[in-house]
């Protein structure tokens, strides 16, 4: 029976191998290109760990000042564009989602569900979908190429996506609670900022993360409505660079680690609440 | 929402009050809604009918349902349609299976399946344009790790331009795209088989069921809701892939990795036809808006959904 157990043990363990490598293999690698330079990259057999390894594509990055190709500045540049952006849209998001949510979770009134169903499917638009008349209002009111075109763009699903995440974290505030605090006499905006937004910082935290993490993850409006270093974000400068040949590619590769850091640091930190808040989105899929 | 319809007695005579500030809370995330989303949407079903060039000054005329028309009436159209079904089948089913076996193998709790878990989280989060890079770097003729290791391990004699074959890219964007979706479903549906009771599964143990039954007869059943969930966001986001698309092939090789939305693409923006680009975009609504109800019907019985 103990043999059993160990050689199921030893059996399931082996499983797991080949979804580690799956996971991990693709990412070591593009780190370890990341670290080395254009001849190595370009050697057959490849050097999977780089003879001489250097962080010259970081520290380019990080100083863009001494940096000789435009790689690098370009992604200087992109990466706080990126951070710019999506942290703008997080807190409007949550400013503006979360009392929203609570009146539709929690104040009774005629249109709860149907404003709630209907903001639910907007989240099913595609993105293309409102492409064309945000990109002649945006064209006509000369806000393209401004970060400001994005931050109202990317409306169209973070507060959406907001508002759906923020309620789901209220409902599960105890009604009893609001009642005893509107016996002590306390007003519904009280109840709201002094009861149920304390008890949902849990929610709040982890609303803040997704909505980042969508906000960073976006590509198609900022292919569209940025191309200049102005409003470009992180995931145009990979997608504007790669395929050039001319440029420097390990360059991008530490451009695209750089990108992919924000985002999978967070979710770690925050990682218990991950689940929920997938089903509760949908966005990012 | 059932809850905040019970309300005490005493509430009522505060009703009008509660509805004027219900809907200050929520007039400003509705404004903002109805601007970005609720007009463009109207807007882009008029263009439709339009045959609308590219740039502010040129006239537009009247078309009626010629655009949908044109489409529906064009092979190349049908042929997207084929090419965006097969990336959607395929990797979603290859997703769900390889999620759900994942899963599984986690609950099972080998050695280090919190470190797995933890693990997953990573390919997620990356970015999609970071993770179709870095496979478009995979894939590369002149330096990918593809053609690296099948070259080391002496399976071929040349780089191969893997990218190239047009029955090929098809499947190697998916295999890129499962990288970052098959943790997706394996997280999802890991949290849906914790949160299932134990008791159940012993009670089939002690009655003689063995694992496969137990899995099959008894968690599988159990993990339906859970798993209709992922299926859903998974069939809308992958019907309407572009993101990843676009940078491993941009759509080649010869256009066989054109998907519906890209196509939408071309037509709005490189093409210039946004009529086109605006029908086009209303049949990938219609696709999503019908998976939606779909979906809004699940999430309205959470008791059913959260597995």
């Amino acid at each position: 029976m103990n043999n059993r157990i160990f050689l199921r043990n030893v059996g399931l363990f082996l499983l797991t191998i080949p979804v580690f490598l799956f996971i991990f293999l693709p990412v070591l690698w593009l780190f370890s290109a990341s670290l080395s330079n254009q001849v190595e990259l370009f050697t057959v057999p490849p050097h999977w760990i780089p003879q001489h390894p250097t962080f010259q594509n970081y520290l380019d990055i990080i100083f863009p000042g001494q940096a000789a190709s435009s790689v690098p500045r370009t992604f200087a540049v992109a990466l706080l564009n990126s951070i710019k952006i999506a942290s703008a849209v997080t807190l409007i998001c949550i400013l503006l989602g979360s009392l929203a949510a609570y009146a539709l979770v929690r104040i009774p009134f005629k249109f709860n569900r149907t404003l709630s169903i209907g903001i639910l499917g907007t989240r099913m638009i595609p993105e293309v979908s409102l492409l064309i008349p945000l990109f002649i209002v945006a064209s006509r009111l000369d806000l393209l190429n401004k970060p400001i075109v994005l931050i109202i763009a990317y409306m169209t699903f973070a507060l959406p996506y907001t508002i759906w995440m923020m309620g789901s974290f209220f409902q599960t505030v105890p009604i009893e609670l609001e009642d005893a605090a509107y016996l002590d006499g306390c007003s519904r905006l009280g109840i709201l900022f002094r009861v149920v937004m304390p008890i949902s910082i849990p929610g709040i935290i982890s609303t803040t993360m997704f909505v980042f993490l969508v906000a960073w993850d976006e590509f198609f409006y900022a292919l569209i409505f940025t191309s200049t270093l102005a409003a470009k974000t992180a995931p145009v400068a990979i997608a504007e660079f790669i395929g050039r040949y001319a440029v420097n590619v390990n360059g991008m590769m530490a451009g695209g680690i750089m990108a992919a850091l924000p985002p999978v640091i967070l979710a770690l930190i925050f990682q218990r609440y991950i689940v929920s808040g997938m089903t509760a989105g949908a966005v990012k899929g | 929402m059932k809850k905040a319809a019970i309300l005490p007695k005493r509430r009522v005579t505060l009703r009008q009050q509660d509805m004027r500030i219900a809907w200050l809370l929520i007039a400003p995330s509705l404004l903002v809604i109805l601007g970005v989303t609720l007009w463009p949407i109207i807007y882009t079903f008029m263009l439709s009918f339009y045959n609308a060039p590219i740039g502010i000054h040129q006239a537009r005329t009247f078309v009626g349902l010629g655009n949908y028309l044109s489409m529906l009436r064009d092979p190349a159209f049908w042929d997207t349609v084929k090419r965006t079904l097969y990336f959607t089948v395929v990797s979603v089913t290859l997703e769900l299976i390889l999620g759900l076996a994942i899963a599984q193998l986690i609950h099972s709790r080998p050695l280090g399946w919190k470190f797995l878990r933890f693990s997953l989280i990573i390919p997620w989060a990356v970015p999609t344009i970071v993770n179709g890079a870095m496979w478009r770097w995979i894939y590369s003729a002149d330096f990918g790790a593809l053609n690296g290791i099948l070259f080391q391990l002496g399976l071929i004699k040349h780089y191969i331009p893997w990218l190239t074959f047009p029955n090929q890219a098809m499947n190697l964007v998916i295999v890129a795209d499962m990288w970052h979706t098959v943790p997706f479903v394996a997280l999802i549906l890991q949290a849906a088989l914790a949160g299932l009771p134990e008791e159940l599964n012993e009670a089939a143990a002690v009655d003689g069921a063995n694992a496969v039954q137990r899995f099959w007869y008894i968690r599988l059943p159990l993990l339906r809701p859970a798993i209709l969930v992922a299926l859903i966001i998974r069939t809308v986001e992958a019907f309407r892939v572009f993101d990843i698309v676009y940078i491993i092939t941009g759509g080649g090789p010869a256009n066989h990795t054109i998907t519906i939305s890209y196509l939408t693409y071309l037509f709005s923006f490189p093409y210039g036809k946004q009529g086109t680009g605006a029908a086009l975009s209303f049949l990938i609504s219609f696709f999503t808006i019908t998976m939606a109800i779909f979906y809004i019907r699940l999430l309205y019985r959470p008791e059913e959904t959260q597995g």
